[in-house]
């Protein structure tokens, strides 16, 4: 399909942007042709969102061109880009929950397309049955699943009949039966001419579908490939460069005593569109991670709350800790307990954005820093140093601001203040998520050392990769429920894909599954 | 050319420097405001800033104003610290005099040394049950704190009316709606000779150092600024949010309500409909322009007293209608939201973007 | 009671309600957006004091409602700045402009307080007016009172039925997956907030040019509190919105059924009444917080930057 005399879709000249503090592109050329599928890989921070969304109208850039079927574009808004033919589905949606599917589409769409289609009904169930997308336009989005929400997204862009789709990490979302799915659809979309720009970071799946990739770090093109003629080995080494050594197999170990269990925990939601509890039932051992698989949204969340406290609710008999019920303690008496959490939101929850690196380490570890009620903050300062030191904290000092972190060294700080507490139970989800490399492996390590220490680590993650690396057993969560545990030895990513997706639910707890 | 650019850490400086710089913008204003209405402006400004601190009666008459602006003051800074947006203050005000003055006059006719301490203690319970009620409104019913303490600030004030058309009313005061004068022991003790100054004033720099003491050096106080600049933290750390709410709430109450019956015990003595002349709400400002700092509202209490008396001052000698307080408040408030943009952003004058 | 009283406390209610009603429907769009603006009662004010003035020294109340309008959208506009452009906080911003107001309005009134001006006369609608009993409580009224049927019906339909209302709820919603799909949320927000300062400086010309008609400092006694919570009880809907205008506009006018039914209390302490009826309306409304959190527009009072991509 690669034509040399075919005119370039699209084109980028040296577009630069620059942030506070953070150039985010910097001169970065690319060229991509009709019905190309083309990777931007690049570790967190390397430049790939901003790119997209100067592709996309969102964001301006500061210098550079964009060269669109061959000539000059300004792209000013996203309204100009989808009038060009560029549609795009975001990492995290832009989809109204409140609204029907119809409603989501019709506001994307200008009063002359509108007119053009005419039923919109109609022809979003034309579209749906023709690639296969299972979308029914009179639904209300928050009904919908994070898959299903994530078709109506490409479906948004099918409307407007789309020449370059942009998916930024569509798979991170999706269990691994829906990405074969996705792919099938995006295989279709580019026999047609669309050209596709596929954000990644996972390298298996940028070589099974990819034509062409172009790597970014740090904001700059270091390097470009065609993907089936590399290894996934091969392109980790250009997108990070010297720390490209991949993590190999840790020792698994097997726990010893049960520490905490959770016993037919079932609990609505507290939120709107929240998700309901189900029969939640596991164990904890002393000297293991259990690690739970899930596509975000399944119940990860809620159960985190009711674990920590922070939903007050009492659940005081479904809840134990050495064989004691905490189910109707306040979350600072768990905590005083032995019981530590590292949060997927760093910052907002397990930092406060506007305080000090001292302040935030007050935050949860208080212990021997309170003296009659008084705050020793000389002793807090030392202790935050000390932290920032051991971790290996990139930041000014124990006076900075939380917010003034990156994400893998705020992560760095949060795990090593609660790992200090000498949790009997870590609960840490999502340990990883958008942290670079090399704070991924100190993360890893950290946890590791906390588990050989003999604590119960309870381990949430999306990231299927790092589950296998890490757990020592392994469970998923699917609308809920939580599936059977089992040795990670035991089972294969083809297992706990199907239970991501909920397989388990009716063989193995049919009396609930109409609950 | 001029572009704005974020900062990458706030300005320490700009945070400082933030509000006097509204209060010169403001004094721009009212210059400008002055000139327009035919009156001059230097005249004014003189009037109205200068005159309350030019003889020692005025700046006594300075200190009655301040008291209770700043005991309101350093009650709402620590609620909006804690994120509990309490506009009540006003009626915690009212709810204080009301409930401080039955109790004086229930010791009209009394010598005890104990009647004034428990006519103000009175008037402290008072002010915190006002503050009680919206608080435990809002965390039984989640009710909008907001607008619960604003219909009690008018639900004070018709209670206080009430009270001095009807039970309250001094059976020999010819029919005017306020209470008999009280006995001279309910009365709060002037500092000075020849000045209305009373100790309220004490009372009030007081709260302001203790406010500062829990806010800084507290672990209460360090748990109030979590929860009100994050409150997923604060969950997340396990915080008793809850408790956390009633005492800023329940304080800044207790403080209000000594505000309220430190006016009628001190330089008014006795129940009257208008007790206040919005002080409650003025100490919002003042409390914004204090950085929500105890220590601040002192030096922020200082400048509205100032403005007060002023007004005061503007209205018998330029005829200038006293109202032209609570508009300066306004613009002040205005001024300062603007300037507080500068905090996180910078303008910078370069022709291209470089570093 | 009769049914000539009732009739007339009826006629007084709608009548009460009416300046609720438009600043009601004014807050309802402006927080549909996405933004809360606590300067109700500041605009409110300033619509009162202007419209009075320039009926007043025209002569032509009409002239009065327009110079109301003009003056509540500049107050909008003040705080559509500061919020939206300034990023200022939306709770301290709208204090700061009910603070400014009430002082803006006593400041620049002080000259006409106690004159009087005729004031819109009632227009019996042929025909409607005829309609035994409810003839007599609707169609009697002047033609503010029946600008604000038609300005509820009007947004009953904008809001639910045509594309405005749904990039509305889109922008409130989620502004910042409005703006990546190139709604321009700033924009969305202004007019909604300018249109909350119409309706508010309407309401105040309600107040000054029809209600009393006069002006007096302070005069809509927390009408604009009121609203606020009128909408929160209303679920951000704008039928309800009409209901409970008329409700509290009830309430305010309690007296005179109390004087019906013969009964005497101390007007200071019917004076509380719509106060005390608006806590109590809020604490069973928002008793629910899982109704409330679906019901209010998602991004209420939460700032939006353009600049900063979530």
């Amino acid at each position: 399909m690669k034509k040399q005399h075919l005119v370039s879709r699209l084109e980028l000249v040296k577009l630069t942007k620059q942030y506070p503090g953070c150039l985010a592109n910097d001169r970065i050329s690319m060229t991509l042709m009709p019905g190309e599928i083309h990777a931007l890989l690049g570790e967190n921070g390397a430049g790939k969102s901003t790119l997209v969304k100067t592709i996309y109208g969102v964001v301006s850039p500061d210098k550079g061109d964009i060269l669109w079927d061959g000539k000059e574009v300004v792209i000013k808004s996203p309204s100009i880009a989808r009038d060009l033919g560029i549609g795009m589905v975001f990492q995290h949606f832009s989809l109204f929950e409140t609204l029907t599917i119809s409603q989501n589409i019709e506001l994307c769409l200008s009063k002359t397309q509108l007119h053009e289609i005419g039923d919109l009904a109609a022809k979003i169930t034309e579209l749906s049955q023709a690639y296969g997308l299972n979308v029914d336009p009179t639904r209300y989005v928050h009904t919908l699943s994070i898959g299903e929400r994530q078709r109506v997204e490409i479906m948004r862009c099918l409307v407007q009949s789309v020449k370059l789709l942009i998916l930024d990490e569509p798979t991170s979302v999706l269990t691994p039966q829906e990405v074969a799915g996705l792919f099938d659809v995006l295989r279709t979309l580019s026999k047609e001419g669309c050209s596709i720009l596929f954000i990644s970071h996972k390298l298996h799946e940028v070589t099974e579908i990819c034509h062409k990739a172009t790597i970014l770090r740090g904001g700059k093109v270091v390097d470009t490939c065609v993907p089936n003629e590399e290894t996934p080995a091969s392109i980790a080494k250009m997108m990070v460069g010297d720390l490209a050594d991949q993590e190999a197999g840790y020792v698994k170990r097997e726990g010893t005593t049960t520490v905490f269990h959770v016993d037919d925990l079932s609990l609505p939601s507290k939120q709107p569109f929240g998700t309901v509890l189900k029969n939640i039932q596991f164990e904890l051992k002393a000297g293991e991670i259990l690690g739970v698989a899930g596509v975000a949204g399944n119940g990860q969340d809620e159960l985190m709350a009711v674990i920590s406290g922070e939903d007050e609710r009492n659940v005081k008999n479904h809840l134990h800790l050495k064989g004691e019920p905490i189910g109707h303690l306040h979350a600072g008496e768990r905590r005083r307990l032995g019981m530590a959490y590292v949060p997927e939101e760093r910052l907002g929850r397990g930092a406060v954005p506007d305080m000090s690196l001292s302040e935030n380490a007050l935050l949860t570890h208080s212990d021997g820093f309170i003296k009659s009620g008084l705050v020793d903050w000389q002793g807090i300062k030392d202790y935050t140093k000390s932290l920032i030191s051991k971790y290996k904290v990139k930041c000014h000092g124990e006076f900075s601001e939380a917010k003034s972190l990156s994400g893998g060294n705020l992560q760095k700080f949060i795990m090593g203040r609660e790992i200090g507490q000498n949790p009997n139970v870590l609960i840490c989800a999502h340990p990883t998520w958008g942290v670079d490399v090399g704070a991924a492996l100190a993360i890893h390590q950290a946890l590791l050392e906390l588990r050989d220490k003999g604590a119960a680590i309870l381990l949430i993650s999306e990231d299927i990769d790092e589950l296998f690396l890490l757990a020592d057993r392994m469970s998923a969560v699917c609308d809920g429920y939580l599936s059977p545990v089992v040795r990670t030895e035991h089972t294969n990513i083809d297992q706990i894909g199907q239970w991501m997706a909920g397989t388990f639910i009716n063989t193995h707890q049919p009396q609930e599954a109409q609950a | 050319m001029i572009r704005i650019q974020a900062r990458t850490e706030p300005s320490a400086l700009m945070k400082f420097v933030s509000p006097l710089l509204a209060i010169v913008l403001t004094l721009i204003f009212g210059g400008i405001l002055f000139s327009a209405i035919g009156k001059s402006p230097v005249q004014a400004l003189q009037v109205l800033l200068i005159a309350p601190l030019a003889d020692s009666y005025n700046i006594g008459e300075m200190f009655v104003k301040m008291g209770p602006l700043l005991l309101c003051a350093v009650g709402l800074s620590l609620c909006y610290r804690a994120n509990m947006w309490n506009i009540g203050a006003e009626g915690q005000l009212l709810a204080g005099a009301l409930g401080g003055s039955a109790m004086a006059l229930y010791f009209v006719e009394s010598e005890s040394i104990f009647a004034l301490p428990i006519t103000l203690l009175a008037g402290v319970v008072s002010g915190m049950v006002w503050a009680a009620i919206p608080t435990f409104l809002k965390l039984r019913f989640n009710s909008n704190l907001i607008l619960t303490t604003i219909m009690f600030n008018y639900i004070a004030l018709y209670l206080l009316i009430w009270a001095v058309h009807g039970p309250l009313r001094d059976p020999q005061g010819y029919g005017f709606p306020e209470s008999a004068m009280f006995s001279d022991a309910t009365l709060l003790p002037t500092i000075f000779e020849s000045s209305r100054t009373h100790i309220g004033i004490l009372f009030a720099l007081l709260a302001g150092v203790v406010g500062w003491f829990i806010l800084t050096k507290t672990h209460l106080g360090f748990q109030i600024r979590v929860f009100g600049a994050d409150e997923p933290a604060a969950r997340y750390a396990g915080f008793h949010g809850k408790k956390l709410s009633w005492f800023v709430m329940l304080f800044a109450g207790a403080l209000a309500g000594l505000a309220g019956i430190g006016e009628t015990a001190g330089p008014i003595g006795q129940l009257v409909p208008n007790v206040s002349p919005g002080y409650g709400y003025s100490a919002i400002i003042v409390a914004y322009l204090g950085r929500l700092h105890p220590i601040g509202a002192i030096i922020a209490a200082a400048f509205m007293a100032v403005l007060y008396m002023g007004g005061d001052l503007a209205q018998i000698e330029m005829g200038i209608p006293v109202a032209v307080v609570s508009m300066f408040q306004g613009v002040l408030l205005f001024f300062l939201l603007a300037c507080d943009f500068f905090i996180n952003n910078r303008l910078s004058f370069t022709n291209q973007a470089t570093n | 009671m009769d049914s000539d009283l009732i009739i007339q406390i009826l006629f007084a209610a709608i009548k009460t309600g009416t300046p609720l009603l438009f600043i009601a429907l004014g807050e309802l769009i402006c927080e549909k957006s996405g933004v809360l603006n606590l300067g109700q009662e500041g605009m409110m004010l300033m619509g009162a004091v202007v419209g009075f003035l320039a009926a007043y020294s025209t002569g032509n109340a009409g002239l009065g409602v327009i110079a109301a309008i003009i003056m509540g959208s500049i107050m909008s506009l003040i705080f559509a700045f500061l919020v939206l452009h300034v990023g200022a906080n939306q709770v301290a911003t709208g204090l700061a402009l009910t603070i400014f107001g009430t002082g803006l309005s006593a400041f620049v009134g002080s000259s006409v307080v106690g004159q009087t001006i005729e004031g819109f006369k009632p227009i019996a609608l042929p025909l409607l007016s005829d309609i035994p009993f409810i003839g007599r409580i609707l169609f009697q009224h002047d033609i503010l009172v029946y600008s604000s049927f038609m300005m509820a019906f009007i947004l009953m339909f904008v809001v639910n039925k045509t594309r405005i209302g749904l990039t509305l709820k889109a922008v409130g919603e989620n502004p910042h997956a409005a703006n990546a799909i190139g709604i321009k949320v700033l924009r969305v927000r202004y007019l909604a907030v300018m249109f909350g300062g119409v309706m508010a400086g309407l309401s105040g010309a309600y107040m000054s040019l029809v209600y009393t008609p006069m002006w007096v400092e302070n005069m809509t006694a927390g009408r604009g509190w009121i609203a606020l919570a009128l909408v929160v009880f209303a679920s951000w809907r704008v039928g309800r919105i009409m209901l409970g205008a008329y409700l509290f506009g009830l309430a305010s006018i309690m007296h005179l059924v109390l004087q019906g039914l013969g009964w005497s209390i101390s007007p200071n302490l019917l004076a509380m009444l719509p106060y005390v009826a608006t806590v109590v309306v809020m604490v069973i409304i928002s008793a629910d917080k899982f109704k409330e959190k679906l019901l209010a527009p998602r991004s209420l009072g939460k700032p939006f930057d353009p600049r900063q991509m979530a």
